[in-house]
């Protein structure tokens, strides 16, 4: 594997590991302080100047989490969406009456929430809206101007305007089910979602035409769009896969660009937020760099004992932190 | 790596059973015996458990089909969901217990585990255990394919409420389910009375104990008794004729039969592989369980399999021993089963 070889470029000495007690299953930055949630509980908020602590979030497990550089805000099984700050500062945006797990968690524009608990998709905004969705929901995605909110559940995704009441949502229609769902940035002209069989479904949505993209080894569990939603990184297969969406066709009749190909299965993937550069972390505990122009690879973190579960850059793309199912972590300083 | 071996990966025990068998007895049962264990409690959304316990979730039992035009090839979505949730709170129960309405399929709670892979790598499928009414069970036979889906699927069957009818009667329903599944343990309770270790830690599903595929004709009753007993081998016929054992009747249900076939000559793997898939590709939606212990030719390792509808598991499982008899046994439980196809099928696979 070139990662191995001695020749390969290696940040791995510019590492500040964190000790955390706990499996990690996120991390995010608010602004230089890394956040990383944990699969019980809490939050470990490691500020680049300081100790790192540990703020309580959710009495039980954190089912998901998503951020927006500001606050780290986390759906979990005690029914409950909290918003944590970089201060540490946190407050239950919403309760589940029925105490229901809160599958899924996403932010909008403006401070936007929207959340699901079995196959109801609720968006708070100036009061509280519902949907009902045909099956439980399997992903949620704000568009752009958070407008809509597409939901993802089995046989499809519905894109649903909370706040138009007239507005009938739209189906659109992929037969098997439908575990995650983003939409591509700044133009939000496609969606793309996981599936249950190892297979993105993606449709453009001006035309509703089908884009299936597929080759993966495993169900993918994670999506990041490169700076510009120029290109989708996706884990899932022992190489980092990378579908073009420069173009107004999308990847459609496209193949995918293939980097860092290896031994083992990448399982996070994260773009660096300014240049094109994909973080692929392994289910060996490796995590790669990768220049998506060329290919060229830098080595942020051997493998070790544990699957990586978390990547994240911080917003000036400086800093990159991992972390592992059992609990190791670190922060990169790529200066 | 991630790959956890099975002794740390959390066991799930599916409870199955038709409506009022006694599937909630059992599970109530389970949870309030002093066993110093701690389980979470997948239930059906029309479950009455009576036990106060934080890991209790309702699920919906959503059965996805997969997109890859396999109508059998299905999933619990609700499972791969709660599961996963579940895993996150590592280290806080020993073990998790799957309730399913009384008209549920077990196959596609069994599949899930073959299927997704990010289930299986972190928990695995212990047994299916079904609880059967034994007043009622023979009606439910008849007007019932959820009810005969249950038995032909089980590991573990229950003959619950044996105080509700006479020991005829409790060896006619024996026998009817016998003439279904002959490989289940069977225990006959009152109010779903059993040893804990009778129903969970069955490891049913491991490979490694696939050790022999022998009817279990005497079965246990709430002592989970270990009767040696001898009977004839030689079900290299298509049909579960069973032969006569203490007095038991013997039933071949018309539509469900099993079908157990053995050839003492070294099979040829580039043949068997290559049949095998093909049956269970054409013959799947009516296969529901499907088992093996191989000898190859040439090999001095013991292949075994299983399977659950199209979805095929197998493996090298440890060398023949100096003296064990190197023969293959293959059993298939299904719904009308093509048995001279399959006998004749598996015939082929000999080696030359």
């Amino acid at each position: 594997m070139a990662a191995s070889g001695s020749d390969t470029v290696s940040v791995v000495e510019r590492t500040r590991p964190i000790v955390i007690d706990g499996g990690i299953v996120a991390a995010h930055f608010l602004g230089h302080t890394a956040a990383f949630v944990l699969g019980e509980e809490a939050i470990v908020l490691a500020p680049s100047d300081g100790k790192p602590r540990r703020v309580a979030a959710h009495d039980g497990a954190i089912l998901d989490t998503v951020a927006d550089g500001r606050r780290v805000v986390t759906a979990g099984d005690d029914g409950k969406i909290v918003a944590t700050d970089g201060e540490g500062a946190s407050k239950v945006l919403a309760s589940d009456p029925k105490h229901r797990w809160i599958d899924h968690v996403a932010l909008g524009p403006d401070g936007l929430v929207a959340w699901s608990a079995g196959k109801t998709a609720y968006v708070q905004a100036k009061d509280l809206r519902a949907f009902e969705a045909p099956s439980t929901v399997g992903g949620l995605a704000f568009f752009p101007k958070g407008l809509r909110l597409a939901i993802a559940h089995y046989n499809g995704a519905t894109l649903w305007f909370p706040n138009a009441a007239g507005a009938a949502p739209e189906k659109l229609e992929w037969k098997g089910s439908h575990l995650g769902a983003t939409v591509s940035p700044d133009d939000g002209r496609f969606l793309v979602t996981t599936m249950q069989e190892p297979m993105l479904h993606g449709w453009r949505l001006v035309d509703r035409q089908h884009m299936r993209m597929s080759g993966y080894a495993a169900r993918v569990t994670s999506l990041s769009w490169s700076v510009g939603g120029h290109w989708l990184a996706s884990a899932g297969a022992s190489q980092l896969v990378l579908w073009p969406f420069q173009s107004k066709d999308g990847p459609m009749g496209k193949t995918p660009r293939l980097l860092t190909p290896s031994g083992h299965r990448i399982d996070v993937v994260a773009c660096h937020p300014r240049t094109d550069v994909v973080a692929a972390g392994y289910d060996n505990g490796l995590v790669l760099l990768a220049r998506i122009e060329d290919g060229a690879e830098i080595l942020a973190k051997k493998p070790g004992e544990a699957p990586i579960t978390a990547l994240a850059w911080s917003g000036d793309g400086r800093l990159l932190a991992w972390g592992t199912e059992s609990g190791e972590a670190g922060i990169v300083n790529l200066g | 790596m991630s790959e956890q071996s099975s002794s740390e990966k959390i066991p799930v025990t599916v409870l199955t059973g038709y409506l009022g068998a006694g599937k909630t007895t059992l599970l109530n049962r389970i949870l309030s015996e002093p066993h110093g264990k701690k389980y979470a409690v997948i239930v059906n959304e029309f479950g009455e458990i009576g036990i106060d316990n934080d890991l209790v979730v309702g699920a919906d039992e959503e059965v996805f089909e997969m997109n890859n035009g396999c109508i059998c090839c299905t999933v619990r979505g609700d499972l791969v969901r709660i599961l996963d949730g579940l895993m996150r709170r590592k280290g806080k129960f020993d073990a998790i217990i799957v309730e399913t309405t009384g008209l549920a399929d077990p196959a596609p709670v069994a599949q899930t585990f073959f299927i997704d892979e990010n289930v299986g790598r972190k928990t695995r499928l212990d047994a299916v255990v079904t609880v059967a009414d034994a007043k009622w069970l023979n009606e439910r036979l008849k007007d019932a394919p959820e009810a005969k889906n249950q038995i032909a699927f089980a590991d573990v069957i229950l003959i619950n409420k044996t105080d509700l009818v006479s020991p005829d009667e409790l060896s006619d329903v024996e026998a009817r389910i016998r003439g279904i599944n002959p490989y289940a343990k069977l225990h006959r309770t009152q109010r779903a009375k059993v040893p804990l270790d009778a129903v969970l830690g069955r490891n049913a599903f491991d490979l490694d104990r696939i050790l022999d595929l022998e009817p279990d004709f005497l079965g246990g009753d709430d002592h989970d008794h270990h009767h040696h007993h001898e009977h004839d081998h030689g079900h290299d016929h298509g049909h579960a004729h069973a032969h006569a054992h203490g007095g038991l009747k013997h039933y071949h249900d018309e539509e469900m039969q099993s079908i157990a076939l053995h050839i003492d000559k070294p099979l040829d793997p580039d043949k068997f592989f290559p049949w095998v898939q093909d049956l269970v590709q054409k013959e799947g939606p009516n296969i529901l369980r499907c088992k093996g212990i191989l000898a190859f030719k040439d090999d001095d390792q013991r292949f075994v399999f299983q399977g659950v509808h199209m979805i095929l598991d197998g493996d090298h499982q440890r060398p023949w021993q100096a003296g064990e008899k190197r023969d293959s046994r293959i059993v298939f439980i299904g719904r009308n089963l093509p048995g001279k196809m399959i006998t004749e099928g598996f015939e082929g696979c000999i080696a030359k």
